[in-house]
């Protein structure tokens, strides 16, 4: 009699686990269609030939890469131009971001200096402001540098990366710092003892261990300035000069509808080299989200 | 300093390191010089603000490298610079817009706002005439023949010619001139036709040319007269005053304006200091404050529903798939985290090609099954829906991802402890994950809401605040945010660019941004790590 009870028990507990089991599969359906909708509808655009986004089907017939080779003749939308600027902006710019922060941060964590916490504190709270809000001094300032010394001025992509790095410092400093205060002091302190300088402590002991950190300021970095597009379509107004987002969004303000194909195409392109870094380096951008960057 | 060199050892590194420091001296040298030529030419341009500028930077990294005392700022001085050139100097610039009337009508200097009145012309009624003959090419060039009471002719062309003499007197054989009337007047011109009186007459282009040089113009007045123009403006450098010389009236400068007793202005005014009016203006315009209600309670709803809808949704996925026993997990989280890995820019017009009214996938969809086709573009609360949903999509796998490990590092000897107590799974759920969970995250979601209240790209890629507000006078839509609308009305207002308007709205959302995150500085006990002595 115990016995039977306890079985039925165990027969609804299995039951509960497997209806349980199944919702949460059902649910998980539901959320991978919502989330990957828009990517497989944009793959299908991309290698539909109708090239219109009123006649697009979900399944396209003679499916080609008619949009793709589209994209590489067009003289007016110059897409693997663009491409081409943007790696090369996001990348100067990643570089030298993490060149000035890592030893804005050496110099906050391992010296004690007056005014040492209120620049920083200044320097986080100054970052909080979108510089988007200060867009016309951001133009003005660029155009009266160019005016004097032209590769940094408006329309040149030194003028750009200049401006970007204005913004470099701030979160990332403060992420830098908090890893490098984890860093013992021993260690540099015994090497001085050893006669090494600042430079040498720096260069030989800290920057190896900072590989983590460097990692994930480098991609959030590199994302960041690879997305960014509001600054670049004012800074940058020539047409050959510009980055792929600004050369997307472009694409779509005039008659997208009818070029849709040819669009997917180029932003299924875009999108790619972020994605592959995004699936291949989930766990560190983790660590780095987790530690409080917003993505940009 | 202690850490300066202090415990080198032998000569030998010794004279190496003053070598390297000859060499970084002598870089810091070569920086200095470059840096004061640019200095020098914006000074000489008349770009003083950013001289300022350019002269602390140079005197910072000066000191930086020549005072032992401060040799740490050789660390920081190249960051610090960029920071100061392209953070600071920006805000100090915005700030000081904010009371300005700078934007159309008032960009330029005093100086050339009195030179461009000061050549505003008119056409007298009487005065000084001349005789006329015009001619005509096949493109549309005219040629004018004038002959003064003194019996003087000359020939000009109209004052927007390039290249050529505008002027030039009467002889046969050159310039093309052929034979020449009894008045004087070139019978032909080659590449010219003569037009005779009526035809002249009745040629529309011709009474709004002005001939002749830029200080010496003439302009047809009549079919048989032309007439020099004049001045319209006198400016007195006295009283800093205009007088209009054709009826009198005279205009006094007000905050950059020159103005009439009657309320008339001339155009163009100049950049000047105005005070507060742009902020008051902000506060009492009824077509500007209706609007700005709208946008910022809108602003505070969307980052809010945006913050809960992708919190909840990201959180729910973090409970329910965090189980430990369920298999698939990291399959799953690959998919799921795919939409925040495409650049957002991008997403957003995917979802603006999806959600189009007309031809996009969403609503031919719903057409099909349910025989909706909501108009997601033009009717305000569908549109706010759509910008909810596209952001939603957009941000629970980063809030997934954070929830998911600020879960597991709930130790689970608490959950014991409360199923012991008979504690139900929802009200574990409620009183203990929810409250430890809130304190781990709490900082990621205020620096969340700040950069949703500040979400440009959303909003202005997406249907650029659209649909418009009827009743505003500025461009403003209803799913504007503040930044978008400040963006507009800097860049592409319906009264023209209004960058001191503008720089007062960003000067009280700077304000606005910065308390937010004071806050979350105080969440984090940032500032206490600020000064950890570590």
């Amino acid at each position: 009699m115990s016995n039977q009870a306890k079985d039925k028990k165990t027969i609804t507990i299995t039951q509960q686990r497997r209806i349980g089991l199944i919702l949460r599969w059902v649910l998980a359906a539901v959320l991978i269609i919502f989330s990957i909708f828009p990517v497989i509808w944009i793959v299908s655009a991309s290698i539909d030939p109708v090239n219109n986004l009123a006649t697009q089907k979900l399944i396209p017939d003679n499916a080609g890469f008619k949009n793709f080779r589209e994209l590489i003749n067009n003289p007016i939308f110059p897409f693997f131009t663009w491409l081409w600027n943007s790696i090369k902006v996001s990348v100067i710019t990643t570089v030298l971001t993490l060149s000035l922060t890592t030893m804005a941060a050496f110099a906050f964590s391992r010296f004690r200096f007056k005014g040492r916490q209120s620049l920083l504190k200044t320097i986080l709270l100054v970052q909080s402001f979108p510089n988007l809000l200060a867009i016309v001094a951001l133009f003005s300032i660029s155009k009266q540098i160019g005016d004097v010394f032209a590769s940094l001025g408006l329309n040149t992509h030194g003028g750009l990366i200049l401006v970007y790095l204005g913004g470099a410092m701030g979160m990332n400093i403060w992420l830098m710092k908090g890893y490098m205060d984890t860093i013992p002091r021993d260690i540099d302190e015994s090497a001085h003892v050893d006669g090494a300088n600042d430079w040498q402590v720096f260069f030989y002991l800290i920057l190896p261990l900072l590989r983590p950190i460097l990692v994930v300021i480098g991609i959030l970095s590199f994302i960041g300035t690879y997305g960014e597009f509001i600054i670049a379509r004012t800074l940058l107004t020539k047409r050959e000069l510009q980055t792929v987002m600004v050369g997307l969004q472009i694409y779509t303000s005039g008659q997208y509808t009818q070029n849709w194909g040819v669009f997917s195409a180029g932003a299924l392109i875009a999108a790619l080299p972020i994605m592959i870094i995004y699936l291949v380096l989930q766990d560190q951008i983790v660590g780095g989200l987790t530690a409080g960057a917003v993505k940009g | 300093m202690e850490n300066k060199n202090g415990s080198m050892g032998t000569v030998a590194k010794k004279s190496i390191s003053s070598v390297s420091s000859f060499i970084t001296t002598f870089i810091m040298i070569a920086v200095d010089v470059l840096l004061g030529y640019i200095t020098y030419q914006l000074a000489r341009m008349g770009y003083f603000p950013l001289t300022v500028i350019f002269i602390i930077i140079i005197l910072m990294i000066s000191v930086a490298f020549l005072v032992p005392k401060l040799s740490h700022l050789k660390w920081i001085v190249v960051g610090l610079s960029a920071w100061l050139l392209f953070s600071i100097f920006p805000i100090l610039f915005t700030i000081f817009n904010a009371f300005t009337n700078y934007g159309d009508g008032h960009l330029i200097s005093q100086a050339q706002a009195i030179e461009q009145i000061s050549n505003q012309t008119y056409l007298p009624e009487i005065g000084k005439a001349y005789e006329w003959v015009s001619y005509r090419s096949d493109d549309n060039d005219y040629l004018l023949w004038v002959k003064d009471n003194e019996e003087s002719t000359f020939i000009a062309r109209p004052v927007e010619s390039e290249g050529e003499e505008r002027v030039f007197d009467v002889v046969p054989g050159e310039n093309g001139i052929g034979e020449i009337d009894d008045d004087g007047a070139p019978l032909t011109i080659e590449g010219y036709t003569r037009l005779n009186r009526i035809i002249a007459a009745t040629d529309q282009n011709l009474t709004n040319i002005k001939f002749g040089d830029p200080d010496k113009t003439i302009q047809v007045r009549s079919p048989s007269e032309a007439a020099e123009l004049l001045p319209l403006f006198k400016y007195h450098a006295d009283d800093n005053t205009f007088e209009n010389q054709q009826i009198g009236t005279i205009y006094y400068d007000r905050e950059g304006t020159w103005t009439a007793r009657d309320g008339s202005k001339l155009i163009p005014g100049y950049n000047s200091v105005i005070g507060f009016d742009n902020f008051v203006e902000f506060a009492t315009s009824p077509g500007l404050r209706g609007p700005l209600v709208t946008i910022v309670t809108w602003n505070f709803i969307f980052a809010t529903m945006s913050l809960l809808l992708t919190f909840s949704l990201g959180l729910l996925i973090a409970v329910i798939y965090g189980d430990p026993h369920f298999k698939g997990k990291k399959i799953l989280r690959s998919f799921l985290i795919i939409p925040y890995t495409i650049p957002s820019l991008i997403t957003i017009l995917i979802w603006r090609g999806m959600l189009n009214p007309d031809l996009g996938i969403v609503n031919r969809m719903l057409e099909s099954f349910l025989g909706i086709s909501p108009d997601w573009f033009n009717v305000p609360i569908l549109a706010r829906i759509a910008i909810l949903t596209v952001n939603t999509w957009l941000g629970y796998p980063y809030w997934m991802l954070v929830t998911s490990g600020a879960l597991q590092s709930i130790p689970s000897d608490i959950y014991e402890a409360a199923e012991v107590d008979g504690a139900t799974g929802f009200q574990r759920f409620w009183r203990i994950t929810l409250p430890l969970l809130l304190v781990s995250v709490g900082p990621l979601m205020i620096a969340s809401f700040i950069f949703n209240f500040n979400n440009f790209n959303l909003i202005y890629v997406f249907i650029n605040g659209g649909p418009p507000i009827p009743t505003a006078t500025t461009t403003a839509g209803y799913t504007d945010i503040i930044i978008s609308y400040v963006y507009n009305l800097a860049f592409a207002s319906g009264r023209g660019v209004q960058y001191g308007y503008a720089s007062a709205i960003s000067v009280v959302l700077f304000i606005l941004i910065a308390i937010m995150s004071l806050i979350q500085f105080r969440f984090t006990n940032m500032w206490e790590e600020v000064g950890e002595n570590v």
